[in-house]
Formats: structure tokens, C-alpha cells, sequence
């Protein structure tokens, strides 16, 4: 079984890789792909706020490493995926074309007001994947 | 995208389609900085013209998106002011030789030396001059223009939930713009401040005395342009590397940033640069080839010869409520999480160089002495070098050179044994006051009668030194 964590650095995401993990650790022959999507939007902010190109590759390295270790911690294999673009859009359009069994991605926990200015990722993902998603909050 | 049938032909359709949507964006803040820097329209929207085509052809990065810009703009503030158009078309041509030159000595590679605590400290301050120069508009006009700056600003930010592929603000300049004319409110409007173009740009020479006098008004404000048009260009182009993940070549992208500032300035518009807003704009809208940027320029023209009627009744508070949209987006708003988590050297070059570039009203000012400033702070924070007794040895930490041989040589000043033996193991000798400094410390222990014998040089050091005693 192909399950699929986003993660994007945030505790929450966090969270839903080791619910991802779990699953993947007791289902058979089950390994978790970590899903990575740099956001285009921030392309700017990120860039300034990195030293230069190498230090953007260590910062992204640095979101998906956690989420590795603890997988292979508890002997869970894993692929890492890293797309650019539009979150939600990238996960829903990577999850559609490739063959994942399950998707398993954060809540922001964001308030009626942010959820408005900013968009709910999980929201969006969940209306148009095409495989089971569980979100955690 | 390596050949160059590819980076023009590679990706036809996606490249007009983003090449259209970037032309609308254009034109929004293409007349926001004429007004900036209180010229025609025309300046702007000429330029706009004129440089996207022609760095869509000599760029050294396909989908970048080069135009008038508000940082171009706010240098040319106070020459306007001062000595007006045909000297802002001076400062533009030689800006573009400037340029040229400097593109021609490989300025790109120069880029590393630019910490982001001096970049955060040129964006925040762009944003912050940028808000400024909207605020005179708007302190102690009516209610009107407040009402349609505000509501502009609602809109531009709402938008984008809902309509993704045109881009909001001019959407929201639509929208104002027919209630402005239907509900018949009176507000200053674009053409208060000139007239539109119907026509294409002319070649014309500036009209200014070639003299040395001309040179020293416009020089200043040429090499200031010239740093700060490479420097938002060089850093728009890194941002599209990574979004895009191709590379570029720099330098040809600063030459042509040259020749297309240098052509510009003859055909009567103000000097530009990369835009990043407009290029990343691009880049989501599915460009990538220079036929992007081409079409930027052309259908912008397009649309300005056959809307100028249109256009000029747009109010200026609506491009006020733009500017201020424009203000916040080049605020880079993530240095305040930056101020707390850096060390403190790079949150103070960051802070000195906004409060430099508000201070003097120059970007580029500010810019040359926060890299100065911080250049300074790393060579303080490399040359700390430290000597340990442990187990009869005087151990070296940190590496030896012009800027740490004085704390070296103090730390043998009160030594009382009969032999020294000092290792060099976690220490590297970089010229010859390092070389010089462990000379003087063995003359200095040996005139006390001390013996001095020298340990753990590595090879690259150990060479150094042999070299020259």
C-alpha cells in the first residue's frame, strides 16, 4: 500500500505524518511517500529570507528529515516527493495521476477569517482527491 | 530551454496566454510610478513597452519580467524634481551604459557578496518609501478619495479568492473606475497628470547640453540606478531559477538590462529593471519562454493605443489604493520572525540599512553600506581566535590572519615556563601577519629565555610559512 503524507514544516503536519507512519507501519507491504510542496506564492519571501540557492535546498530538506527519521525509526520505508507550485492544487494533481491508496495531510486550524484570506489546503485536497484522505487535526 | 529556437518557440501557448495576463498587471503600476515620480504616463508605459521587448530578446533569463519599476522610480524622484524629464532621460541612457559595462565585467558573480539581511533591509525599505510616497495624496484629501483608495485595497486582496487568472488590481480598477463615472464623484483622474500615448515611442535624442556639468547631475543618479536595477533583476532572476528549477546566465541578463535602459532612455522612457511581483505573476500563469516577455511589452502597448481614452479616466485614488497593495507585498514581512531568530550582527545590518535608505531616500546608499557594514561583521566573527593551555601544550582555535594576529600574539604576554610548545592543529595561517605573528611570539618568548618549538601546522599553513622564511 502507497501512503501519502504533506507536510509543509508545521506541527500539525507534523502530526499527520506519524498518524500516516502508524497506518504504514501495520498495514502490509505499506510504505509512506512524503509529499513536499514549495510554494510558489512565497517564492520571494522564502529566497530572501534564505542566505542563497543552497541554504533554500537545506531549509526544505530540513521539513521532510524529520518525517523520514521517524519513519525509518520504526522500519517504515519511505520515497520523499518535493513539487513547486500551488499546494493544494500540486497534492490533488499528484495524488489523482499517481497510484496512492491514501492520503493523510494536516489541518491548518486556521479561524473562519484566515480560512477565508488564506484557503483551507486540507478543505480543497479533500473535495478533489480521487483516494481515501484522512485529515488530522 | 538550452537552445535558442527553445527558449523562444519551446512553449507557444502557455507563453502568450501568461504574456497577456502579465501585460494587464503591467499597466496598473506602470501609471502608479509615472506618478511616483510625477511624469507623463507616457515615461512609464514607454518604457514598460520598450524594455520588456527588448530584454525578452537580449535577457539571460527567459519569463523574467522587466519594466518600469517602483525602485527605478523612486530614484528618480528628486532629479525630476530638480532638473526635469530630459535629464530622467539622460540618467536612463547612461544607467544602461553603466550597465552594460558592468554586466561586461561579470557584476553577477559579485551577487554573493550581498547578504539577505542587506536584501530584507532593501525590500523593507522599498515597501515602507514606497507607502510614503502614497500618503501626501491621501493626508487631508476628501472623504472620496479615501473611500475609493480603501475600497480598492479590500478588492485587490479579495479578488484572488475568486478570480484567479486576471489579476486584481486591474479588475479593481475596472470596477472603480465605472462607479467613479457612473455615480459621477469627482476625483482626480490619470489624465490630470498628462496625456496618454496613441501613438508608438520616437526615437529622440534628450534635449540637454552634452557637458561636463550635465555628467555630474546625472551621474550620481545613473550609478545608483544601475545598482539598484541589478540588484532587484539579479534577485528576481534567482527567484524564477528556483520556481522554475533552470539556471540563467547573470551577466547576460545584466547586459541586456544595458542595452534595453540605453534604448529606452532614447525613445522617452524612464529607466527600469526586473519585476518580481510581475515576473513570479508570469512564471504561475504557465510562462516560461521569452515569447512571454514579448508579449508582455506588445499587448501592453496594444492595449494603452487602443484604450488611452479609457485609461486617463481612471481616479487616482484607485492607483493609490494599488500602490499601497504593492507596498505590502514588497514588504518582506517574515523579518520580523527574521529580527528575533538571526544572529545579532545580521538583524543590526538589516535595521542600519533601512534606517540608511529611509534616512538618505537612496536605495543604493543604503545597499553599499550594509554590505560594507556586514563584511566587516564576518571578518569580526571569523577572527575570533583563542590560545588554551592543555596537557603542555598552547592549543590555537580560530584562524590567523591580518584581523585576529593581535589577540594571538597578547595571549602569550605572561608565560612562565622554561619551554612553550605551541600547536596549530585547530588553527589555519592564512598571509603573512599570521606568519609574522607566530615569528614575533617566538622572538619575544626566546628573548625570555624561553624555548618555542611549533606544532600541528596543516600542509596549505605549513607551506605558507616555508614560504616565507
Amino acid at each position: 500500500m502507497r501512503i501519502a503524507v504533506a507536510v509543509d514544516g508545521s506541527d500539525n503536519a507534523l502530526r499527520a505524518a506519524e498518524h500516516g507512519i502508524i497506518l504504514a507501519k501495520y498495514l502490509p507491504e505499506a510504505y509512506v511517500e512524503i509529499i513536499y510542496v514549495a510554494d510558489m506564492s512565497k517564492a520571494k519571501d522564502d529566497y530572501l529570507l534564505a542566505q542563497n540557492p543552497e541554504s533554500l535546498v537545506l531549509k526544505r530538506e530540513q521539513i521532510v528529515h524529520p518525517v523520514v527519521l521517524r519513519a525509518n525509526n520504526v522500519g517504515v520505508e519511505t520515497i520523499v516527493t518535493v513539487l513547486k507550485g500551488n499546494p493544494s492544487q500540486e497534492i490533488i494533481h499528484h495524488v489523482n495521476k499517481s497510484s496512492i491508496d491514501q492520503l493523510v495531510i494536516g489541518s491548518r486550524g486556521l479561524n473562519a477569517f484566515q480560512e477565508m484570506i488564506l484557503g483551507s489546503v486540507s478543505h480543497k485536497v479533500m473535495k478533489h482527491a480521487s483516494c481515501p484522505v484522512t485529515v488530522v487535526k | 530551454m538550452h537552445t535558442s529556437k527553445e527558449q523562444w518557440f519551446g512553449n507557444i501557448r502557455s507563453d502568450i496566454l501568461a504574456g497577456i495576463v502579465v501585460g494587464l498587471a503591467l499597466i496598473p503600476e506602470a501609471l502608479a510610478f509615472a506618478f511616483i515620480v510625477g511624469v507623463d504616463p507616457r515615461v512609464a508605459l514607454y518604457a514598460s513597452f520598450t524594455i520588456a521587448v527588448i530584454t525578452s530578446i537580449v535577457g539571460g533569463r527567459p519569463g523574467l519580467i522587466s519594466a518600469a519599476t517602483g525602485a527605478m522610480a523612486l530614484v528618480l524622484v528628486s532629479l525630476m524634481a530638480n532638473h526635469g524629464l530630459e535629464y530622467v532621460l539622460a540618467a536612463t541612457i547612461l544607467t544602461g551604459i553603466i550597465q552594460l559595462i558592468l554586466g561586461a565585467f561579470g557584476v553577477a558573480n559579485l551577487m554573493r557578496f550581498i547578504p539577505n539581511s542587506v536584501m530584507l533591509g532593501f525590500v523593507n525599505a522599498l515597501g515602507i518609501m514606497i507607502f510614503i510616497t502614497q500618503m501626501p495624496y491621501l493626508i487631508g484629501s476628501n472623504t472620496m478619495t479615501y473611500v475609493f483608495a480603501i475600497v480598492t485595497l479590500v478588492l485587490v486582496y479579495a479578488i484572488p479568492r475568486f478570480i484567479k487568472t486576471i489579476p486584481a488590481p486591474l479588475i479593481a480598477i475596472v470596477i472603480m473606475t465605472i462607479i467613479a463615472l457612473t455615480s459621477g464623484v469627482k476625483l482626480q483622474t490619470i489624465g490630470d497628470l498628462g496625456t496618454m500615448p496613441n501613438t508608438l515611442p520616437t526615437f529622440l535624442f534628450p534635449d540637454i547640453p552634452l557637458n561636463i556639468e550635465t555628467l555630474k547631475i546625472i551621474l550620481p543618479y545613473a550609478l545608483a540606478l544601475s545598482i539598484v536595477g541589478l540588484l532587484e533583476t539579479l534577485l528576481t532572476s534567482q527567484v524564477i531559477d528556483d520556481m522554475t528549477d533552470t539556471s540563467s546566465n547573470k551577466n547576460r541578463e545584466a547586459r541586456g538590462q544595458g542595452i534595453a535602459n540605453f534604448i529606452t532612455g532614447f525613445f522617452g522612457g524612464m529607466a527600469g529593471c526586473a519585476l518580481i511581483g510581475q515576473s513570479i505573476i508570469n512564471i504561475k500563469s504557465g510562462g516560461r519562454g521569452r515569447l512571454s516577455t514579448m508579449t508582455a511589452g506588445v499587448f501592453l502597448m496594444f492595449l494603452i493605443i487602443v484604450l488611452g481614452d479609457v485609461v486617463i479616466k481612471i481616479p487616482m485614488p484607485v492607483l493609490v489604493g494599488v500602490m499601497i497593495m504593492v507596498s505590502m507585498t514588497t514588504f518582506n514581512w517574515g523579518s520580523f520572525k527574521f529580527l528575533r531568530h538571526a544572529p545579532k550582527s545580521e538583524s543590526l545590518v538589516m535595521i542600519i540599512t533601512v534606517a540608511i535608505i529611509l534616512y538618505t531616500q537612496n536605495l543604493a546608499i543604503g545597499v553599499v553600506i550594509g554590505v560594507i557594514l556586514s563584511a566587516l561583521f564576518f571578518v569580526a566573527k571569523i577572527s575570533r581566535v583563542s590560545v588554551l593551555y592543555d596537557a603542555g601544550e598552547y592549543k590555537v582555535k580560530g584562524p590567523l590572519f591580518f584581523a585576529s594576529t593581535t589577540k594571538f600574539i597578547q595571549a602569550f604576554d605572561t608565560i612562565s615556563e622554561k619551554e612553550v610548545v605551541i600547536n596549530f592543529e585547530n588553527s589555519h595561517l592564512w598571509d603573512e601577519s599570521a606568519v609574522g605573528a607566530i615569528l614575533k611570539v617566538q622572538q619575544k618568548l626566546e628573548d625570555k629565555g624561553i624555548k618555542v618549538t611549533i606544532i600541528g601546522l596543516n600542509s596549505s599553513s605549513e607551506q605558507l610559512y616555508q614560504q616565507l622564511i
